[in-house]
């Protein structure tokens, strides 16, 4: 079991949370103009990185808040976890 | 007479040469089924299949070996078919032993609603000619006695889903096999070679790097469940693919108590007892993205615990084993097996949590495309477009968890 690094609770066991993929992934701004390869992009291609990923988790059976992770994917260990809207260790996409 | 001690290797165990006609990159079941397709059925032997540790160290060595085609929808249905067809004469096709045991499977339903979706299945299967049934509560309890039948189980029994012909083979078997058939079909089989590159020019795939060295080919065939996305990523381009953890385990041995397979999607898990007693069974997927072929203790709580309210008479039994693979699971529950946005590079992938019950239909279609650089009508609809077109094939029921 993870144990997992809440940004209002503080640590938790992974039964309180749920998986919620891959953050920073940005529903384009004109989906209108978009042809199906980028609809495509957005809807179902993924990062799915063997190491460091950038993730969603949802705190469902505590604080009920949403946050964003680092987390590697080989050793399962959370690096940081980050509020939704803040940006990642290491600056770059919010 | 020499007491087993001059059995020769099933397999050579070559340096790999600089260039191959077709390099297969993965030597599980299904990287070593193409190459056997791609040498018997199209003549295409000047090929290498790399594979990064030992034959079958992956996923195929990991499966807990349910073989069956019961799939709703008529691509899948005719993909999965199209493989227990070939399972069936498959032991005496590698004059191999694979201990393919049609034990049947069973897919309990304890809801109403569970009822009604099996129902459906069963006859879509029965449209598409797979020997689908549908049976009673006391049809259930008649073939396996130790399930907890009685209506005030936690999980009531209401009847389930049933395929004959679905059944379990040893996994290790169909890869040494496999392994076999190809090495004396003069293909090469290197053994810890991983592949660290994928060369391309103008857009064509022309060799891959490797910890032997770079080899040239003209053709590269990825078939590496649970790295996928690791070797997209080498080659420039993304798939719709995440990478769990899925978590199996067996018992201490006991004498035969059960002779089908037992699944039931509602609690995700899944049952069978192996030739030597043990009582194989799984879970789910853990939830998030994962490579390192474990998975969290709180799955396989949740999965045990409800197979012993389900099978009250293993509430003692102790396990031996327990381990995690890494799954490639797509957003359909379908395969990618196909061309890729590179010339003359292949991926066969994205089978999630059920791709060893498809060993050899699965190769024999790559090892169509790889040879004809056009899908077979089998494997068509499973391109990498449909994620573009939007005709993904959803089936995420009947992928359910038998694996």
């Amino acid at each position: 079991m993870l144990l997992i690094p809440c940004p209002w609770c503080g640590p938790r066991d992974e039964s309180e949370f749920a998986y919620g993929g891959e953050a920073h992934v940005i529903r384009p701004p004109k989906p209108e103009k978009i042809s199906d390869d980028e609809w495509a992009d957005y809807l179902f291609m993924s990062k799915n990185p063997q190491g460091s990923h950038r993730e969603q988790w949802c705190h469902t059976a505590g604080c009920r808040r949403w946050f964003n992770a680092q987390r590697d994917t080989v050793t399962y260990k959370f690096d940081a976890v980050y509020k939704v809207g803040e940006s990642p260790p290491g600056g770059g996409e919010q | 007479m020499s007491h087993h001690e001059k059995w020769p290797r099933a397999w050579r165990s070559p340096e790999p040469k600089p260039e191959y006609d077709v390099i297969i990159v993965g030597g599980g079941g299904h990287g070593l089924a193409t190459a056997y397709y791609l040498a018997k059925e199209h003549g295409i032997t000047n090929v290498a299949v790399l594979e990064k540790d030992h034959v079958g160290a992956g996923n195929t060595g990991r499966n807990t070996e349910v073989v069956r085609s019961n799939y709703l929808w008529d691509e899948s249905a005719a993909l999965y078919e199209f493989s227990l067809k070939l399972w069936q004469n498959l032991s005496q096709e590698l004059n191999f032993n694979l201990m393919y045991s049609k034990r049947g499977v069973i897919a309990l339903g304890h809801s109403l609603q569970e009822m009604r979706d099996i129902s459906r299945r069963v006859n879509a299967n029965r449209l598409n000619g797979i020997d689908s049934e549908l049976i009673t509560t006391a049809e259930v309890a008649e073939l396996v006695p130790i399930l907890n039948t009685s209506p005030t189980a936690r999980y009531p029994v209401l009847g389930a889903s049933y395929q004959r012909r679905g059944g379990t083979a040893r996994h290790d078997a169909v890869t040494w096999g496999f392994a076999r058939a190809v090495d004396s079909l003069d293909v090469d089989i290197v053994q810890n070679c991983e592949v660290t590159g994928i060369r391309r020019e103008n857009g064509k795939v022309t060799g891959v790097d490797t910890s032997k060295g770079y080899i040239k080919a003209a053709k590269v065939a990825v078939a590496v469940a649970g790295n996928s996305g690791v070797l997209a990523d080498m080659a420039g381009f993304r798939l719709p693919i995440e990478s769990h953890p899925l978590q199996a385990w067996v018992s201490e041995p006991i004498k035969p108590v059960l002779n089908s397979v037992v699944m039931s999607n509602a609690v995700h898990m899944y049952i069978n007892q192996t030739d030597r007693g043990e009582i194989l069974s799984g879970a789910g997927i853990d939830a998030y993205n994962g490579y390192g072929q474990r998975g969290s203790f709180s799955v396989l709580e949740h999965a045990i615990s409800s197979i012993v309210e389900m099978f009250p008479i293993f509430s003692r039994l102790r396990l031996m084993r327990q381990w995690g693979g890494t799954v490639d699971t797509c957003p359909d529950a379908c395969p990618i097996i196909g061309k890729t946005p590179v010339d003359g590079l292949y991926f066969n992938c994205g089978w999630g949590t059920g791709g060893y019950k498809a060993t050899p239909g699965s190769g024999w279609v790559y090892a169509y495309t790889i040879a004809n650089d056009q899908p077979h009508a089998l494997n068509a609809p499973f391109s990498l477009g449909r994620f573009t077109t939007g005709h993904l094939i959803d089936e995420h029921g009947a992928a359910g968890v038998a694996h």
